[in-house]
């Protein structure tokens, strides 16, 4: 059971969240001129690091707002939260 | 009743307090204060179990968690429990218990012979024998299952309650002996919030079996005094009898906390066992260790136990398990068991040490109280009628043993192949055990958590020195929480020690002969693994533990292999001729040790598994005879059976009273968004596939919603209320997550977008009335809206007042006829309903359920997301393609021109009649040729099918390959019986192509 700080209500458990996959991927701005290729990878692909990974998070059980996190995979510790369209700590993403 | 083996005096036994206890159907005395174990070997009581694989005769040989052997079933009925340890149930009063695997009783077991055949079951047997032929595997499964397991699971429901507790502390202590008590202390001094959870019904851990002083007096006096001072603190609480079984992600710790077992069965409100989930800032893990026994040939007789807990039974319960007595260790801790059983009374023979030349202060008081000691020495053999008779002791070499055999006569052979730190929450929290050669035992690695382990679990075995580790991981667990400054606050208490001798590890004792070639030597008594069992594997190529695990079954006991594991990796390592880093341990799971369904249910059983949602009409269907069917969480009307009548007559009845009159369906479950605000056009705009601004006030549409990935997600009709305000219908089932589905893309993407959501699926009851009369119907209770064509046409809402409740009507249908979706506040929904009831009587109304609401709308070939598509569909695949609006982006727009979802071979839906009476079964596979050779291509296959009354016909709805352009063409739906149903492939509107019906007036 991860314990998770929503930006807006603190930490809580896992079980009040919602897993949303990785964090900015940016939507094709105009999507009727993009390859198919470009548009398997924006709707397709994802990292799978091991180590630190933006991802999206939802306090669905909460305030329902979307957050992005920074969590390592491979201890699972999370960074604190930070707003969607903010950018990553460490200035990734 | 006389108790053979009870001491005359000590223990912490109640002698006031006599309990009569029943095991295998005898009746025996015990005391207060007893567990199971202890008063059966008070009472004399030899074998106590059969063993899994081979039913040997089996004894107690520990005395608490790591017991192997006495697993016993305890009680009657519904309250019956398999799977507990004699040595860890408490004794009360009427306590009835069997023993397991053994069939009538231990004594005496029929189906010992299995043991005769078990050099025909090596290891991996049941892979290599009962894989073929691979049509029997079905019969090898029913007879294994019936072998396998430790006891029988109740059949009646579980009468007792359950619950669960969240809490929070700075730091929690796991284990309350020596080290554990230490660290409460002076984490509770230095303010921290405290939990300190222990296994056993008192805390104290090995003080409670031992004879050592503290401070120069019993350590029984230290004992109390600690816990009175914890008791007095208000931030510590104290949890005995709560295991903790599981360490998770972020500190987070599982706890089995046992409330009533230990009284027997108790009715009323306490629940019999409560789960503890504790998020702590800091654990100190003071789990203690196990001993390890030896493995020689026959170890596994009754009357071969564990030599700490030999002295726990002589110390703690008053019991001395044997008269003649010999030890057999490869370290100091076993001579206290011998000081203690010669104290005691019993004649203790010999010590068989191992060592060549032990020492220390426990070896020369021994050595000064008379008792033999036969160093260099090993045990060879064991004979035994029904327990222990007399062991054979040879001289050894490290390797083998040499000389002759020494015979020696005595009733109990008390064992130690030293120690087993106890790391399996530290193993669940992320940690990997690391082996230490000078301890000859697997020692706590670098933390992963906040964590830090202190005593034996941490591979200290001095008492002083677990009382010091105790502390200073106390006040360094508080200083971490933020308490104190991380200094031990107090003075370590005196304890003498005294100087040990080092343990040396012989992970299998040296014997006479080659393993195998004597008497079984069980490396693991609860999954009867042997010596031979791992040289198999060894010699069969297996090298990683975690695959001998598997193959020999080695710790996959419900102990995980708290006795055997280890010695099983210093075996493998010596047949491998790896040392054991390389070999490594198996990983340790949650549990430590089992937890029972009903505490992991806790309250969430029977009404209140889930939640259940009922619509405002609900008790009128229920007193209507309705039959309901679960939809998500919502109870539904599936249909409304009269006397005498089938479900197929029922719902023909309600179809035809729709079609032919008038009918009314409970609506109110159909998910309702409210959708708000000066960006409230643009949002539907981008979600569903067609155009929405130029919706017209008052007007309604209906849309589809896509993934990205340009396959349906929901479906529904959204109306206009107001400039800026729609209100948008889902699926009943889609409701939440299409409300995600938009909040999520609002609040990442678009938070540009001023749009508010509300959810008001349960703010409104719906009445949907349907069939050529519905106008009529409405108009007698509702007058001040005009419900003409002209005035109120086919998709549009209106505001109004229907049976004195205000109303929003909707022009919206799902059957193909004319009908009015009367929404009022979900107060007025029975009154409404039974107003419409009322109203419609001349008209003969009839109240439908959801089974005549799919016929319908399947007559009109209407599909419902999530039965007819399955995710993989397109609007095109679902033959709404002109419904995409070309003239805008929305969500998954870009996916409709992805190569995949142009191929002309996608599924389409279409419509397939059949010529007989029979109903396809929904499911159905659909192939060209029934009689193709295998495998059959399969072009598609049913989604809905039913028989339609109003056609008098099955009609079905179906995915095909490439369907659309095969209309006409007959296609063959094969059935399980080898049977196969011809059908045709129609237009999948198979009623009112042209849609008359919904405007008739």
């Amino acid at each position: 059971m991860l314990l998770i700080e929503c930006p807006w209500c603190g930490p809580r458990d896992e079980s009040e969240f919602a897993y949303g996959g990785e964090a900015h991927i940016v939507r094709p701005p105009d999507p009727a001129n993009v390859s198919d290729e470009e548009w398997a990878d924006y709707l397709f692909y994802r990292k799978n690091p091991l180590g630190d990974h933006q991802e999206q998070w939802q306090h669905a059980s909460g305030c329902r707002r979307w957050f992005n996190a920074q969590r390592d995979t491979l201890t699972y510790q999370i960074e604190r939260g930070y707003g969607i369209g903010e950018a990553a700590p460490g200035g990734e993403g | 009743m006389i108790e053979p083996n009870r001491l005359a005096a000590g223990g912490r036994i109640d002698r006031g307090r006599p309990l009569g206890f029943t095991f295998d159907g005898k009746s025996y005395a015990g005391f207060a204060g007893d567990t199971l174990a202890s008063a059966l070997l008070a009472n004399g009581v030899r074998p106590v179990a059969r063993s899994f694989k081979h039913h040997r005769p089996r004894g107690i040989v520990g005395s608490g968690v790591e017991e192997p052997n006495a697993l016993v079933q305890l009680g009657s009925g519904a309250r019956t429990l398999p799977n507990y340890l004699a040595t860890q149930v408490e004794l009360f009063d009427g306590l009835e218990a069997r023993s397991v695997n053994a069939w009538p009783s231990a004594a005496f077991d029929a189906r010992a012979l299995q043991g005769l055949l078990s050099r025909f079951m090596p290891p991996g047997f049941y892979y290599k024998t009962f894989t073929w032929p691979s049509w029997m595997w079905p019969f090898y499964e029913r007879q294994l299952r019936r072998a396998g397991g430790f006891g029988v699971a109740p059949s009646e429901p579980d009468p007792d309650r359950y619950d669960k507790t969240n809490s929070h502390c700075d730091v929690l202590v796991v284990g309350a002996g020596p080290a554990g008590l230490s660290a409460a202390l002076e984490a509770g001094r230095a303010g921290a919030r405290v939990i300190l959870v222990d296994e056993q019904q008192e805390m104290g851990g090995s003080l409670l079996g031992s004879r050592v002083k503290i401070d120069g007096a019993p350590a029984s006096s230290w004992l109390d005094s600690t816990l009175a001072q914890l008791r007095e603190m208000p931030e510590v609480r104290l949890l005995s009898r709560a295991t903790a079984f599981g360490y998770y992600d972020h500190n987070f710790v599982a706890a089995l906390e046992r409330v009533t077992d230990h009284l027997g069965p108790v009715e009323g409100p306490t629940p019999r066992q409560r789960i503890w989930r504790i998020r702590a800032r800091q654990v100190v893990l003071a789990a203690g260790a196990i001993e390890r026994p030896l493995v020689f040939p026959n170890n596994d007789r009754p009357g071969v136990m564990l030599a700490s807990a030999v002295s726990t039974y002589v110390n703690r319960y008053a019991v001395s398990p044997g008269r003649r007595v010999v030890v057999f260790t490869n370290n100091d801790s076993a001579y206290r068991a011998a000081l203690d059983l010669a104290d005691a009374g019993s004649e203790v023979v010999a010590v068989a040490d191992l060592r060549p030349d032990p020492k220390g202060r426990l070896v020369d008081e021994a050595r000064r109280r008379g008792i033999e000691l036969l160093a260099g020495h090993t045990v060879v053999e064991v004979k035994d009628r029904n327990g222990v008779e007399a062991v054979g002791l040879m001289q050894h070499d490290g390797t083998s043993a040499f000389g002759g055999t020494r015979w020696t006569e005595c009733d109990l052979l008390a064992m130690s192949g030293g120690w087993n730190p106890t790391l399996s929450l530290y193993s669940q929290s992320g940690g990997r055990p690391v082996f230490d050669e000078l301890r000859a035992c697997f020692v706590p690695g670098p933390s992963t958590q906040a964590e830090r382990s202190a005593g034996a679990c941490n591979g200290e075995f001095t008492l002083r020195g677990c009382l010091s580790q105790g502390h200073a991981a106390g006040a360094g667990a508080a200083a971490a929480a933020g308490f104190g400054d991380g200094r031990a606050a107090a003075a370590v208490p005196d304890v003498d020690d005294g100087k040990e001798g080092r343990t040396r590890a012989y992970w299998i004792a040296p014997g006479a002969k080659p393993v195998g070639r004597s008497g079984k030597s069980f490396v693991d008594f609860q999954t009867d693994t042997t010596a031979v069992d791992i040289s198999i594997a060894a010699r069969e190529g297996y090298e990683s533990i975690e695959h001998v695990k598997r193959y020999t079954t080695l710790g996959m006991g419900t102990d995980q292999g708290k006795l055997g594991a280890v010695n099983g990796v210093g075996a493998l390592a010596g047949m491998l001729g790896a040392s054991i880093p390389e070999v490594g341990t198996t990983t340790f799971r949650q549990p430590y040790s089992p937890v029972t369904y009903g505490a992991i249910a806790g309250r969430e059983v029977g009404e209140l598994f889930d939640p259940v949602r009922k619509t405002p009409m609900h008790e009128w269907h229920a007193e209507a005879g309705a039959e309901f069917e679960n939809v998500g969480q919502w109870k539904r009307p599936l249909y409304y059976p009269q006397p005498g009548e089938s479900m197929q007559d029922a719902v023909d009845r309600e179809c035809l009273a729709v079609r032919r009159s008038v009918g009314i369906l409970d609506a109110s479950t159909l998910g309702k968004i409210d959708v708000k605000g000066p960006d409230a056009a643009k949002l539907l705009n981008r979600v569903y596939v067609n155009g929405w601004t130029r919706l017209g006030v008052g007007r309604c549409r209906y849309g589809f919603m896509l993934g990205e990935d340009g396959m349906i997600l929901d479906d529904g009709v959204t109306a206009r209320l107001a400039e800026r305000h729609f209100l948008m219908h889902t699926t009943t089932s889609g409701a939440a997550s299409v409300m995600s589905w938009l909040e999520r893309w609002l609040q990442t993407e678009w938070p540009d977008l001023r749009v508010h959501l509300t959810s008001v699926t349960d703010h409104w009851a719906t009445v949907s009335i349907n069939g050529p009369n519905a106008r009529r119907v409405v108009a007698k209770i509702c007058h001040d809206v005009d419900l003409s064509n002209q005035t109120f046409p086919f998709m549009s809402v209106r505001h109004g007042e229907v049976a004195g409740a205000p109303a929003r009507i909707f022009r919206i249908s799902f059957a193909g006829e004319l009908s009015y979706e009367v929404n009022v506040d979900a107060n007025y929904g029975r009154r409404v309903w039974e107003a419409v009831v009322s109203a419609g009587e001349e008209f003969g109304v009839t109240p439908y359920g959801t089974e005549a609401m799919h016929v319908l709308r399947a007559e009109k070939g209407y599909v419902i997301v999530g039965q007819d598509t399955d995710g993989s569909n397109t609007p095109d695949d679902m033959g709404v393609g002109r419904m995409v609006s070309a003239r805008k982006d929305f969500l998954g727009k870009r996916s409709l021109t992805r190569p995949d979802t142009l191929r002309e071979d996608r599924k389409q839906l279409v419509g397939l009649l059949t010529d007989g009476g029979e109903v396809l079964p929904e499911g159905g596979q659909i192939v060209e040729d029934p009689s193709a050779r295998l495998p059959v291509p399969m072009l598609g296959h049913v989604t809905s099918s039913y028989y339609s009354a109003t056609l008098g016909r099955p009609i079905a709805l179906a995915v095909v390959k490439g369907g659309r352009a095969r209309e006409g063409e007959t296609l063959h739906v094969p059935l399980a019986d080898g049977r196969s149903i011809r059908a045709r492939v129609a237009s999948p509107v198979f009623y009112d192509p042209s849609g008359e019906r919904q405007n008739v007036e």
